[in-house]
């Protein structure tokens, strides 16, 4: 009565990909960007994501964490992160050098519709680390011009020093076919040439805003949803072309350890973009 | 479906000539009085005078922790050391209703090979039952079974009607073809249909699953919670002993004397403080209000809206457990019909007893 162990050769969801930091800088003090390469050349090119998706990274020894992909999926090889040092797997992700191998696995969740939004006015707003995912739909938009209207981005931040993307939303302002307005809570510099006060303020620059045809995108500390999604309700934007992305405790990123469940749906399989109504609806969702 | 009789003096031998190369799980009795699922080395230590056990038998597909891989910085290597051949003997319908919602979950979206693994290499062998005060499988329409198992034990007074679920289930009786009789009498029949009749009336509570998924959405922010939480010491049994409970956790620790990590996945509970808890502290469920929500959620209105059934297959195992008194039947009757402070009342009563 002693049972035998099998062999096993079915595809394992689980399984981290190698893959290797090719850059790697600091954003702000405590946010790092990394440029990643998935080490075997094929797979790094057919890796297939949307905007507003994630991937697991994982650090041998001390565990695995999801992140939202930061580069675009039209410019593909590469993937962008943006990393704040907050826990045991991002510390060790922070002490990793340029050529250090990291696991990959995803993407998972479900992105931003961007089928759905062409043609349409693109608003954006992001409040420091939501500049994370942001970034990839930004750029996307921006590469892919012609498929939508307007595009518009309200950047906040709390001080000029923890604005992540400063200097490359700063070249992006040169730019005749954005429309990008920045500012900080406080300025503590007393040299920040733009605006000052909360991202709200932004509001009244953005100008004949045509809410029916507008999907806003928005993501940021939990704080500022209130607030802004205030400002596009009283615009007139409808619910459901409102689009957050949220956060939660995604453990594995297929829908098995649970720890992202709201309601009855698990936010790395039907997450983590949202639309307002879906807020409204699932009410544990802000 | 295939049904034969066996003598229930055939019942070892039979057991015994099919779980050669295989693991053989069967409810034993603990010294305490409590029933278990065990390995069995012999065959007295089954005891089939069982209700429940106190844990459930996902425990034998992904056990309580188990390493998932071993892992250097160059290469992932999957372990699968817990999938062997075993067969589970003895299982009572409301957990092989636990199993079908079990293979459901983990082939849905993604597939979880870890479970699937084992799963396959599992046979499953049920066993009747009869209830009592804390079964609630009539409520929840899983005190009949007719899939999901290889082979289903009968008990009537002498003999097992043994019910063949299954190809595999057939091939193991052809293994002893002598012991099983295709002469299937009126009289046993009759025996059988007074069985399941007295059976029938043996139950002696019940709730109306079918309006919880209404009433977890109208009272979802009824005070009930509230006081639900104030009791609740957050202890995270009532996951653990539950048959269709599926979080887990993921443990990456290095071994520096094999120069290589392992990465077990434990069983979790989101009734436990930090389940909902992200990197720089913002915890979504910090009250332990919430933290019930979501469970009562996932048993009693998301399954249903999802798979048609609830996820509670009512085996009585939280009712046994919480040691204050917070389980599948005290929630749905308070959501149903009971009064926030008659539900205080009762808990002050009960638990200071």
């Amino acid at each position: 009565m002693n049972g035998e162990t099998k062999n096993i050769i079915q595809e394992n969801p689980f399984m981290p990909e190698p893959a290797r930091i090719v850059r790697t800088y600091h954003l702000t003090d405590d946010v790092k960007f990394f440029q990643v390469r998935i080490t075997d050349m094929d797979k790094a090119l057919s890796f297939k994501y949307d905007t507003g998706q994630f991937a697991m990274i994982s650090v041998l020894g001390a565990g695995e964490a999801p992140f939202s992909i930061s580069s675009t999926p039209s410019r593909p090889g590469l993937l962008e992160f943006c990393i704040r040092k907050t826990g045991i797997v991002t510390d060790s992700i922070f002490r990793l050098k340029e050529n250090s191998l990291i696991g990959l696995r995803g993407p998972y969740g479900k992105g931003f519709p961007t089928e759905k939004m062409e043609g349409k006015d693109i608003i954006i707003i992001m409040g420091g680390l939501g500049a994370a995912p942001l970034r990839s739909v930004l750029l996307y938009c921006l590469d892919n011009r012609n498929l939508f209207n307007r595009v518009i981005l309200l950047h906040g931040a709390k001080r000029p020093s923890e604005m992540i993307f400063r200097e490359e939303f700063f070249a992006l302002k040169e730019r005749d076919d954005l429309e990008c307005y920045m500012s900080v809570d406080e300025d503590d510099t007393g040299q920040w040439p733009e605006n000052v006060g909360v991202v709200t303020t932004l509001f009244p620059k953005v100008k004949d805003l045509d809410a029916e045809n507008t999907v806003a995108l928005v993501c940021g500390p939990p704080i500022m949803y209130k607030f802004v999604i205030n400002e596009l309700i009283k615009l007139d934007i409808p619910k459901d072309q409102i689009l957050m992305t949220l956060e939660r405790r995604m453990k594995c990123g297929v829908g098995k350890c649970g720890h992202c469940a709201i309601d009855y749906i698990y936010t790395c399989l039907d997450g983590p973009v949202f639309t307002y109504w879906d807020v409204l609806h699932m009410r544990e969702l802000i | 479906m295939r049904i034969f009789k066996l003598k229930k003096e055939y019942l070892f031998p039979f057991l015994e000539s099919i779980s050669e190369g295989a693991d053989l799980w069967a409810p034993t009795k603990k010294p305490e009085g409590k029933h278990s699922f065990q390995i069995i080395k012999d065959f007295s230590q089954i005891d089939l005078d069982y209700t429940r056990t106190i844990l459930p038998p996902r425990k034998i597909f992904l056990p309580p922790s188990f390493n998932m891989f071993k892992a250097t910085e160059k290469k992932y290597e999957a372990d699968f050391s817990h999938v062997t051949e075993k067969i589970i003997f003895g299982l009572h319908p409301c957990d092989i209703h636990a199993i079908l919602i079990m293979d459901q979950f983990y082939k849905h979206h993604y597939n979880d090979p870890y479970y699937i693994e084992a799963r396959n290499n599992t046979l499953i062998l049920g066993h009747s039952c009869w209830p009592d005060e804390h079964c609630l499988c009539k409520s929840a329409g899983t005190d009949i079974i007719e899939e999901g198992y290889d082979l289903f034990f009968s008990e009537l007074e002498k003999e097992y009607l043994v019910w063949i679920g299954s190809s595999k289930g057939d091939d193991l009786i052809r293994r002893k073809p002598d012991f099983f009789d295709e002469n299937i009498t009126d009289k046993d029949i009759q025996k059988y249909i007074e069985w399941r009749e007295e059976k029938d009336k043996a139950f002696s509570v019940s709730i109306d699953f079918k309006n919880m998924p209404d009433l977890m959405e109208l009272k979802y922010q009824d005070p009930l919670w509230e006081k639900l939480g104030q009791a609740c010491l957050a202890c995270g049994s009532c996951s653990n002993v539950c048959p269709t409970c599926n979080c887990y956790n993921i443990n990456d620790k290095p071994f520096l004397t094999e120069n290589a990590s392992h990465i077990s996945r434990c069983w979790d509970a989101c009734t436990l403080e930090s389940y909902s808890e992200v990197a720089g502290g913002e915890n979504f469920r910090e009250a332990r209000s919430l933290r019930l929500k979501l469970y009562y959620t996932h048993k009693l209105q998301a399954y249903i809206s999802k798979y048609g059934k609830p996820a509670c297959v009512g085996c009585g195992r939280c009712i046994e457990t919480c040691p204050v008194d917070i389980n599948i039947k005290t929630v749905a009757q308070s959501l149903d019909n009971e009064t926030v402070d008659a539900f205080w009342d009762r808990f002050a009563k009960e638990v200071t007893k």
